[in-house]
């Protein structure tokens, strides 16, 4: 059982690597916003691997919620595509 | 151990992502992808294997017979503080960073960094 | 050609960085003697409360703690400063929303409100504390900015609510320092038992205060950035 949750972050962590390059290439600026959230989302689950319930709800309040909330008023009140 | 190398890896792309790109909101999201990979290498510092969470309810993380808790059992709760202050003071910068972009915008109708030359010669 | 060079400073950095990481050994035990071990061993019969994440944020590292609510302050005010608020009809009051979600956060607001409370009252006894709960809150008021045509905030109560909630986190110091010998002691209230509510001495009152505070600043962050610059 062990073993499979190790499995399971690994397959975590690779997929938040992967999300990271994706938000840094597309030229869509909303795109690249929402992969942002969803690193933070991520984050927030490995933290509960490490043991740290406080830093995961603060991550998950704060990261994946009002960061993500400011920035799309940003782009919707700017260009939404990239030159 | 595969923690430690994936926060190395965040941390590179958020950085590669402020150093190259043009745009400015693409600067922003490299650096708040940066404070991600720098508050998951702060956590993975602090674990210990086979230990639990630091929050006291039950009766077995005491040492016997006495009203002190067994190191052994529990996750160093100090960088889990450190990463708490970091987490909210990344999300103030961002804001502020955001607001220069959006007050930038309603002078010159435009966000790319190649449109701001009045300070070269 | 700068994607070639911050290409090979990357790749020197990450070496560097490689070298420092493995020498750490993951998973290894506190060391004895250290900061840790003292927090963890005496933390509970000097704080009496549960949670040990708290008690060193609140009492032991208090004092960064206020630092941090000052820069918050610092951000959210120098925000507001920078961006024109003007009371013109704003660009979003074009499509009404539908009906399911007025209906949903119409149901949903006051339990999202509650459970902000619940988190930062509780801080002390479970995972949580004043910045989540804060946190909590402004999302909710968000929902209501997405739901309704015509909601507005009035400035003027939240921020007397802002500044009330940070003269009494300071005045909780200052009252730790006149009974004690210290800012931001711990000897004004009875330390009680362990587990129950009303235990730890000033540690809720502070966690109170710090969740209005932060509650009230991010609402009124996230209003002055939806309502902002003229429209044309």
């Amino acid at each position: 059982m062990a073993e499979l949750l190790q499995y399971f972050m690994i397959f975590l962590i690779l997929l938040m690597i992967f999300f990271a390059i994706y938000a840094i290439k597309t030229k869509n600026l909303l795109v690249s916003v929402i992969a942002s959230g969803f690193i933070s989302l991520v984050a927030s689950i490995v933290y509960l691997y490490l043991q740290a319930p406080d830093v995961a709800m603060t991550e998950a309040a704060i990261g994946a919620g009002i960061t993500t909330l400011i920035f799309v008023i940003a782009v919707r009140k700017t260009k939404e595509k990239e030159k | 151990m595969v923690f430690f190398l994936s926060s190395i890896v965040l941390m590179l792309i958020g950085l590669y992502a402020a150093l190259t790109k043009r745009n400015l909101i693409k600067i922003i999201i490299g650096l708040s992808i940066m404070d991600t990979g720098i508050n998951l290498f702060i956590i993975s510092l602090g674990f210990v294997k086979n230990a639990t969470a630091p929050i006291i309810s039950l009766k077995e993380l005491f040492k016997s017979n006495s009203l002190l808790v067994d190191v052994s059992k529990v996750v160093d709760p100090l960088p889990q503080a450190l990463v708490l202050t970091a987490i909210v003071i990344g999300v103030a910068v961002t804001a502020m960073a955001l607001s220069i972009v959006i007050r930038m915008y309603s002078v010159k109708k435009s966000i790319e960094t190649d449109d701001y030359k009045e300070l070269k010669w | 050609m700068k994607k070639i060079i911050s290409i090979i400073l990357l790749a020197i950095l990450g070496m560097f960085f490689f070298n420092i990481v493995s020498a750490i050994n993951f998973g290894s035990n506190i060391k004895k003697g250290s900061v840790s071990e003292h927090y963890i061993e005496k933390g509970i019969n000097e704080n009496r409360g549960s949670n040990l994440v708290t008690s060193i944020v609140v009492n032991y590292r208090g004092f960064d703690t206020l630092g941090e609510v000052t820069v918050l302050f610092l951000a959210a005010t120098g925000l507001s400063f920078l961006l024109f608020s003007c009371k013109c009809r704003r660009e979003f009051d074009k499509v009404i929303s539908s009906l399911v979600l007025r209906t949903a956060t119409s149901t949903l607001y006051p339990l999202i409100l509650l459970f902000g409370a619940y988190i930062f009252i509780h801080g002390h006894l479970t995972p949580g504390g004043g910045f989540q709960g804060g946190a909590v809150i402004a999302s909710g008021v968000m929902l209501l900015f997405m739901s309704f045509r015509n909601f507005n905030i009035n400035h003027r109560e939240l921020s007397t609510i802002e500044s009330l909630a940070g003269i009494s986190f300071v005045a909780l110091g200052l009252a730790g320092l006149i009974v004690s010998n210290s800012f931001l002691a711990n000897k004004l209230l009875p330390l009680g038992n362990w587990n129950a509510l009303f235990s730890a001495g000033v540690i809720p009152l502070i966690y109170i205060a710090v969740g209005f505070k932060v509650g009230s600043e991010l609402s009124g962050l996230i209003s002055d950035m939806i309502s902002s610059t003229k429209e044309d």
